[in-house]
């Protein structure tokens, strides 16, 4: 593989776990969390704001502005030097901080641990959600039938 | 005279603790939790999310609680609180394609790809009350089983249509939107400014708007194309990062209007949409929303102002948000000693003259 496309390949991870902690359950990632946790300075200490998510006009069109929502971001580095960040949905600056520690540890000797230990069962929690939301939906959906037809 | 009088701290903070105990209510009574709140109120969790204009299940729900559930009262609690915060930045426009849906139905198309899916939906129901409800402890019907792999996502039915050009193409730009909550609002507003005010809008307003236009008042002919509701992703461009991530999922409704059009000079008769995007389940003030949105794009469509309220940008608009209408609707009845004193002594003065004049005009007569 040529190095720009191991930094793309690292970077799409980065990318999916960095979501995947952004929007887990708060309480299932603090159960999750390994207990010998790296000493770490903050870069940026949590701090809640606001992110205006935009829409697009019927679905494809012009972008246009349809609220904000909360989201807690924060950064860190921890004693080995790694540099962790998080920007997660909602106020809860705990949830920031793990979120940033679990992307410290994944990008340093202990990611395949850390991967087995928090990102898997999390992704797990979260397609069973899905999964169950997809089957209420399914037991949902119209089979139609026809009564009868005329004219024939 | 101007008299600067002062006083009744101490009656407004009996008032306050009044309202502290009124909120509680019977002590007997359990109270209320916000997480109950967010859980089995939820859609008045979503009505307090839209028109506060801030996405967050537990302030919303916290905001009502706080409010004894006025939710007029929550919204103004939530666009308060979002003042405080600092902004991080827009999101990409979310992709409502890609949507995991719970609902999706079409009024236009029996068999859309992808089905009707109903969802969980007051549609149907008898709408009897269910005094079953008033006791306690009654679980409710099991859940089916889970799906062997999450939903695949559907695609938007006016695609079919407009693979045939027989609607309008909505193409997607990069053009920054404008925000009104950063820029005073000045009209003729663009289309994407009319939507940001009408997500945000009350309900009841929207909905006594898309009402009005359904009985003649801006007529747009409106169908359901289709409505969708489930959870998208929100992505944010983080430049530290050089790359976007998602930053959380959240519940939308989203509403396509298929609309007549008659063709004009330069286009070909063919339908013609309305949009409606809001915050959590909130299937009402979306078609509603779609249906305003539809009636005020007259100028560009080449459709006959009719001077319907529905059909003016500037009166929707401007009266369509509820903290707005509130802040001055409730003012006057805060004291107006003051301008009511000039009032009364203007009031006062011209009944003096009037009566001055009619008896100057009787002894006039008399002589």
């Amino acid at each position: 593989m040529s190095p720009t496309a191991d930094t793309a390949a690292a970077e799409g991870d980065r990318q999916r776990w960095m979501g995947l902690l952004a929007r887990a359950e708060p309480a299932r990632l603090a159960a999750l969390m390994p207990t010998d946790l790296p000493a770490h300075d903050w870069l940026r200490p949590p701090e809640t704001g606001a992110v205006m998510v935009r829409g697009r006009a019927g679905g494809t069109g012009a972008p246009f502005n349809l609220g904000e929502m909360t989201l807690t971001r924060c950064a860190l580095r921890t004693a080995e030097g790694t540099v962790g960040m998080a920007h997660v949905q909602g106020r809860d600056r705990a949830h920031a901080t793990r979120a940033a520690l679990i992307d410290a540890l994944m990008q340093g000797p202990r990611a395949a641990e850390v991967r087995r230990a928090v990102l898997e069962p999390l992704a797990e929690a979260e397609a069973a959600a899905d999964r169950a939301r997809a089957g209420a939906a399914a037991a949902t959906r119209v089979e139609f039938f026809t009564l009868m037809r005329g004219e024939d | 005279m101007y008299v600067a009088v002062k006083g009744g701290e101490r009656a407004i903070e009996a008032a306050h603790d009044w309202l502290g105990r009124a909120r509680r209510g019977a002590p007997d009574v359990p109270e209320l939790g916000v997480a109950q709140i967010r859980e089995q109120l939820a859609l008045a969790v979503n009505r307090v999310m839209g028109e506060g204009s801030l996405y967050d299940p537990d302030l919303a729900a916290l905001a009502i609680k706080q409010a004894r559930g006025d939710l007029i009262e929550a919204v103004f609690l939530i666009r308060a609180y979002r003042t405080t915060l600092p902004r991080f930045g827009a999101s990409r426009p979310v992709d409502t394609g890609a949507m995991a849906c719970v609902r999706r139905i079409s009024a236009t198309f029996k068999d859309a790809p992808g089905g009707q899916v109903l969802g969980p939906t007051f549609d149907y129901t008898h709408r009897l009350i269910d005094f079953a409800l008033a006791a306690e402890g009654a679980a409710p019907a099991p859940a089916p089983a889970p799906a062997e792999a999450p939903a695949a996502p559907m695609p938007h039915i006016t695609g079919f249509l407009n693979r045939d050009g027989l609607i309008e193409a909505e193409t997607p730009t990069d053009a920054i939107p404008p925000d009104l909550t950063r820029e005073p609002v000045e009209f003729p507003a663009p289309r994407a400014l009319r939507l940001q005010a009408l997500a945000r809008a009350d309900e009841g307003f929207t909905l006594g708007m898309a009402y009005s236009t359904q009985r003649g008042y801006g007529r747009t002919h409106a169908f359901v194309g289709e409505l969708r509701i489930g959870l998208v992703e929100v992505e944010l461009d983080i430049p530290e990062l050089g790359f976007a991530v998602v930053v959380g999922r959240i519940e939308l409704t989203e509403c396509e209007t298929v609309n007549q059009f008659k063709g004009s000079r330069t286009e070909l008769p063919q339908f013609t949409r309305g949009y409606g995007l809001v915050f959590g389940q909130a299937e009402r003030k979306a078609i509603s929303m779609s249906l305003v949105d539809r009636a005020m794009r007259w100028r560009e469509l080449g459709e006959e102002d009719t001077g319907a309220p529905a059909q003016d940008q500037e009166f929707v608009v401007m009266h369509g948000d509820n903290i707005q209408a509130t802040g001055f609707l409730e003012h006057i009845k805060l004291p107006h000693y003051v301008d009511f004193q000039a009032e009364l002594e203007l009031i006062r003065r011209l009944r003096a003259e009037a009566e001055a004049n009619a008896a100057a005009m009787a002894s006039e007569a008399a002589e």
